[in-house]
């Protein structure tokens, strides 16, 4: 039993005292990063203060507990997630981004061949589409994409046609600008049935509901530290041992090899194989003290919590402003995400978070690096808030107040 | 919000809202230059006719935030049936405008040392560079037209 209390959190997280232009911080752009709570932030310097040392091969004391302060973090994200294969499932990269180029530029290459088609969306971020673009150049695989319908969602409708010669689906299990969540679990079931694997990005998910790799039946999933409450500087890619087992290595260098001689080098095996020279230690001790913490909440209280907020916003954004402020994203609240981004008449989103800003509201202008997306809505930016397991429905009070100034401002 | 203001100023608002030479000139003979934020994906399009030596006309489009729209207005304005060399002029008193003066800004927000009085409505610019991260969008149509010179050259 957690006793999750988005107040609490609110107090165990530094930077809420914050006070900006004169007002509390009212910060509603966790989509984009999220802020780390005091356990997290303790952790990392506890661990340079008493133990920082290089990680693996180290014989004295400080060494050997860095070396499992760094594995136990990386068993705490495979329990988190519910790797099967446990810990040795578990990659540390530097964010989101470089789990994505790891796939394309090991898996991609050792396994697609000319004509491969990898499916990938209209609502996928930046970083789950130009490895592929780079890929294809290397490889001349196909790229190509799922529509977005009107209704800000996945159109499914041509999803069989859409397969052949699909080797691997990669999708977003929640859209950053839409905040549309995905049916992943069909989705898997569709990939397999044509033969296909599943990519998932989970990095606007995996702090705001419970992520079981295993019931979803998917083969990889990857997120950012910095997107669930963690520092920045460390990602994960997860997938299935037998898979990792056969991929090339990524970066080479110190860490990775097994041998090294005049004539060539023998990588090492398992997750290490893709951790080339000395890896974020902190970082990862930071990340599994986040896990932790996230685990002490309870993900089920914090996806209620936080889908009351979602509703409760999304209501008062509809009814306050005489139709002059759209959300870019489903309305109803079936199968989405406390991400909400706005379009308002007359008023560029540049605008209003320079607005926003004067009342210590942090909001995010901008493509949000999904430029395919919004030229889907023809739309060269948007202004997003985003919740987190700290907000409070006071922090829409300020955001609807804020943005009431935004609009009579520019008429 | 007196920052606020000094940024978002009534005649800021007013161009923004009603942009000056919107619109695009026949490209030939017109010089016809893009620029573009990637940043906040601001786009403007500027066209020059240039006839004798002074910028006969100019136009722009695209779409951007008050600053870059309000700024490539006041802009137009300013230069439309001056000498090349009087626009050339205009632009780099405005580039000093916008530039960061830390130790002045430091005591009371202005920069340093252009006459304002010279450069006319340009001047409600000026509120910018206490928001550097807005620099970009103000200086975007500028550099644009800086880019157009160029090719007469």
């Amino acid at each position: 039993m957690t006793s999750y209390d988005p107040r609490r959190v609110r107090s165990d997280t530094p930077l809420m005292n914050r006070v900006i232009n004169g007002h509390p911080i009212t910060y509603l752009d966790s989509a984009s990063s999220s802020l780390p709570p005091r356990a997290v932030i303790e952790a990392m310097s506890r661990y340079y203060e008493l133990r920082h040392a290089n990680v693996h091969r180290g014989v004295f004391q400080t060494a050997v507990e860095a070396t499992d302060a760094y594995e136990s973090a990386r068993e705490a994200i495979a329990n988190f997630i519910g790797a099967p294969g446990g810990s040795g499932e578990i990659v540390f990269t530097k964010n989101a981004t470089e789990s994505f180029n790891l796939i394309a530029k090991s898996w991609g290459r050792a396994n697609l061949t000319p004509g491969d088609v990898v499916l990938i969306t209209e609502m996928e971020h930046h970083a789950n589409i130009v490895p592929w673009f780079q890929l294809r150049e290397v490889n001349g695989i196909e790229v190509r994409f799922i529509p977005v319908g009107d209704d800000f969602r996945l159109d499914l409708s041509n999803i069989d046609e859409l397969m052949t010669g699909v080797k691997l689906l990669s999708v977003t299990s929640m859209s950053n600008v839409l905040g549309t969540i995905n049916p992943i679990k069909e989705l898997a079931e569709v990939a397999h049935r044509h033969g296909a694997l599943i990519a998932v990005d989970a990095a606007q998910s995996v702090a705001h509901s419970a992520t079981d790799v295993r019931d979803l039946d998917v083969d990889f999933v990857i997120f950012s530290g910095h997107k669930m409450l963690g520092p920045t500087g460390i990602g994960v890619l997860w997938t299935r041992e037998d898979i990792l087992a056969d991929m090339p290595p990524f970066l080479g260098g110190g860490g990775m090899i097994a041998d090294v001689r005049l004539d060539g080098y023998t990588p090492a095996s398992g997750p290490t194989r893709f951790e080339a020279g000395t890896p974020p230690i902190a970082e990862a001790v930071g990340l599994g003290a986040a896990v932790r913490y996230l685990e002490g909440l309870g993900m089920a209280d914090v996806v209620r919590h936080e889908r009351s907020l979602t509703e409760d916003a999304l209501t008062r954004l509809a009814d306050g402003f005489a139709g002059r402020v759209r959300v870019i994203g489903p309305h109803d609240m079936a199968a989405r995400g406390a991400v909400i981004s706005l379009d308002v008449d007359g008023v560029h989103p540049h605008d209003i978070a320079q607005v926003l800003d004067q009342f210590g509201v942090c909001v995010r202008p901008g493509h949000h690096c999904a430029k395919p997306l919004m030229r889907r809505f023809g739309l060269a930016a948007t202004a997003r808030a985003s919740f987190g397991p700290y907000s409070l429905h006071s922090d829409t009070d300020v955001l609807i107040e804020a943005l009431g100034h935004a609009v009579s401002m520019f008429g | 919000m007196s920052n606020l203001e000094d940024l978002y100023r009534e005649i800021i608002l007013d161009h923004y809202r009603s942009p000056r030479n919107r619109g695009e000139l026949a490209s030939p003979p017109a010089i016809r230059v893009e620029g573009f934020n990637p940043l906040c994906g601001d786009e403007l399009v500027v066209y020059l006719n240039v006839e004798d030596g002074t910028l006969s006309d100019i136009k722009i489009t695209g779409h951007g935030c008050s600053i870059s729209q309000s700024s490539s207005s006041l802009m137009s304005a300013a230069v439309k049936g001056k000498s090349l060399e009087q626009v050339r002029e205009i632009i780099g008193t405005f580039k000093q405008l916008m530039t960061v003066h830390e130790s002045t800004l430091a005591h009371d927000g202005e920069p340093a040392k252009v006459d304002l009085r010279a450069i006319g409505e340009l001047a409600a610019l000026q509120g910018v560079v206490k928001f550097p991260v807005r620099i970009k969008c103000a200086t975007l149509a500028w550099n644009t037209l800086s880019q157009g010179l160029d090719q007469l050259d």
